[in-house]
């Protein structure tokens, strides 16, 4: 009958499906731990995770008794980022944003290298490994474009390596990231995608940046699989890191994952997180902690023990001590350096400039 | 040897860098089988392949920001914009990213990309379609902005710019697209960047332009040899970074300078060339500079768009007016 609606014919023509996938829970206890989580390769995801966390807290003090300027802290995300430098390749390449710090390390980035860029000289992005990985990226989600350029590289030339590009929560409400999964989706580019979905961008919290009940699923209008791991266990992150790369590499196409944590710092040192955040709230991210949960399992599995930590600290520490006196050796770059590297042949039209500089600033 | 128009010989060019650089690879919105909206890439697809010669998914943000990764790993992207005016979308890879990529990572990533966009009105052609916003370009450090001015400097000047180390932005006058031919060897020789070009050379004053209005300044110094001024015409060419050894050489010799350009008046890049000849040159001046320009408006749509391009006589009025300056 005119008007009448109801038996309108209407069907299903596609569902979709966001996973969750943990493999040790927030007490240390493991629910199924893949093939890569033998001891050895434990201890050296907990030394890892230990070691960001270490120097993060060095890096924050430096920055408090103003020897380095705004610092963004990795503190209660370690896991991620540790997780995504071990299941890359050192072949593979990284396209970060600011809080793979985890990640950085232990793909070679120098500690000295890092100070040295947050500390206000561009050497810092000059690293000495890994010389394909592009700096950290401080305009939101833009980052997520250029890894799609290098997985076209990659693609083109048939070299079977990845890229894995790292996004927040509050980034994935940019065009960039949208634009950056279509690409990947259309051409089937070798690229994973991780949200690092921290629950804050800088004040607003991720209920406000989307309307989604997940971050995955922004994946599915690129045609894309998403799916969420917890991001503060270390093991699950690395395990759906690597799953994604593989898949790339056998020409699978691109992956993204939403890996949930919590910020338990503030956004940076120049942020302060009281103005938008209950105390309370900061104490349930506490009892998730990334690090705490994989000793309490090791020490469950008599993998580690209070000698092995403190043995561990000891090294970090010493380590992390060298980096910072290599750090605060570095003399600044000569002012004619701010013109070295703007174009590989300097238009002549600079050396006026360049003479000026030198004559007020030597 | 048969002679071709400017869009020729952008195709020509595109062709013998593909063919002779496998890291050639274009980019952009309906570049494949469509050839581009205005034909730049005809043929290409069809000749090496949708592997180098790639349609995108519409979207002038992901071809900038692509384009930085593929070049950061040494291919050399040749990304096609559809109209300068749907660039500013892609301002932040450009200006963020493509500009300072080699400067922040001191040398380490580099980024050798060319976006090449149509730019300029006269064409008739819808809202958005008739920008002429290069200056915003040139204001950028870490970019070359290239503009070409006929057939055989679109030929040189984009393979070199294809073969630069660092991003150039090549903007085309769509006027001119097929408004002239001339004899382009394909030899696949460049052009020198960051180099102005004497078009005509004269005595008594300089007249500085580039891309289409060039067409408009050699006309007009063709009409004022006739009434006894022999006018020098510079083709600036490369407009970010300026050559001005060859401006100040010529108004040191003319003393006199008209500066015409079809973007607006008001910080163009004819504002920076009469800032610096004030500068470095002033004392070799008989006459205060004169600058013919669009005006600052929005550029008009195509009923009135030929108001607002300099024209023959606005360029002779002014040339006029420098000449009896006392």
């Amino acid at each position: 009958m005119q008007g009448d609606t109801t038996n309108i014919p209407t069907q299903v023509v596609k569902q979709f499906e966001i996973t969750y996938t943990q493999c040790l829970q927030a007490d240390g206890t493991a629910l199924a731990l893949p093939h890569f989580a033998n001891p050895d390769h434990l201890k050296r995801l907990y030394s890892a995770l230990t070691h960001t966390r270490l120097f993060d807290a060095k890096a924050i003090a430096l920055q408090r008794t103003g020897k380095m300027g705004t610092y963004p802290s990795v503190l209660g995300q370690e896991a991620i980022g540790v997780g995504i430098g071990a299941a890359m390749s050192p072949a593979d390449v990284l396209c970060p944003y600011y809080r793979e710090l985890g990640a950085q390390l232990w793909r070679g980035v120098k500690m000295a290298e890092i100070l040295a860029y947050w500390g206000g000289d561009e050497r810092g992005n000059d690293f000495s490994a890994t010389r394909q990985d592009f700096p950290i990226c401080v305009p939101i989600a833009s980052q997520t474009l250029h890894a799609v350029g290098v997985a076209t590289a990659l693609q083109y030339r048939k070299i079977p390596q990845a890229v894995v590009t790292v996004i927040g929560d509050g980034g994935t409400s940019r065009g960039d990231f949208y634009e950056a999964m279509n690409l990947a989706g259309v051409w089937q580019l070798p690229v994973v995608f991780v949200i690092n979905n921290n629950g804050w961008a800088i004040s607003v919290p991720s209920a406000e940046q989307t309307h989604a009940e997940t971050f995955a699923q922004k994946s599915i209008a690129a045609g894309i699989m998403g799916e969420q791991v917890d991001g503060n266990d270390v093991i699950a992150v690395q395990y759906a890191v690597e799953r994604a790369l593989n898949k790339a590499k056998m020409g699978g196409g691109p992956s993204v994952i939403e890996a949930i944590t919590h910020r338990m710092g503030d956004h940076t040192t120049a942020d302060d997180a009281r103005r938008y955040r209950d105390e309370s709230v900061w104490k349930a991210y506490q009892a998730l902690d990334p690090i705490l949960r994989l000793k309490t399992y090791l020490v469950g599995q008599q993998l580690w023990d209070e000698v092995q930590e403190q043995s561990c600290k000891d090294k970090c520490t010493a380590e992390i001590a060298l980096a910072v006196a290599e750090y605060e050796s570095m003399q600044p770059m000569p002012v004619s350096s701010i013109f070295t590297h703007l174009y590989a042949n300097l238009p002549s039209d600079c050396q006026k400039q360049i003479d000026d500089a030198v004559k007020w600033y030597g | 040897m048969d002679e071709i128009t400017l869009i020729e010989a952008v195709n020509r060019a595109l062709a013998w860098a593909l063919n002779t650089d496998p890291d050639v690879i274009l980019i952009g919105e309906d570049i494949g089988k469509n050839g581009g909206v205005f034909r730049a890439t005809i043929g290409l697809q069809e000749r090496f392949g949708a592997g180098r010669v790639r349609d995108t998914p519409l979207s002038e943000n992901l071809i900038a920001g692509m384009s930085v990764g593929m070049a950061s790993m040494g291919l050399k992207p040749v990304a096609e914009i559809q109209f300068m005016g749907f660039m500013y979308a892609a301002f932040d890879q450009i200006i963020s990213h493509a500009s300072r990529l080699r400067h922040r990572t001191r040398g380490r990533l580099t980024c050798p990309l060319v976006i090449r966009s149509p730019y300029g009105a006269g064409i008739h052609a819808p809202e958005h379609h008739s920008e002429s916003t290069e200056a915003l370009f040139a204001h950028i450090p870490g970019l070359r902005v290239v503009i070409p001015s006929s057939p055989l400097k679109a030929y040189g000047l984009l393979l070199a710019a294809i073969q630069d180390k660092d991003p150039v932005i090549f903007l085309e006058p769509s006027r001119i697209y097929r408004l002239f031919k001339q004899v382009v060897p394909d030899n696949g020789e460049t052009l020198p960047l960051d180099t102005c070009f004497i078009s005509r050379e004269g005595k008594d004053i300089s007249l500085v332009s580039w891309g289409a209005s060039l067409r408009e300044t050699l006309e007009a110094a063709t009409q004022l040899s006739t009434q006894g001024i022999e006018a020098e015409v510079i083709d600036v060419a490369t407009i970010k970074p300026l050559d001005m050894e060859t401006i100040l050489a010529s108004v040191s010799k003319t003393g006199r300078c008209v500066i015409v350009h079809e973007a607006v008046k008001t910080l163009g890049v004819g504002a920076e060339i009469a800032a610096r000849l004030a500068e470095e040159g002033l004392m070799s001046l008989l006459a205060p500079i004169k600058r013919v320009t669009g005006y600052d408006t929005v550029v008009p749509l195509s009923r009135l768009e030929h108001c607002y391009i300099p024209s023959v006589e606005r360029i002779i009025g002014a040339v006029h007016e420098t000449m009896t300056f006392s």
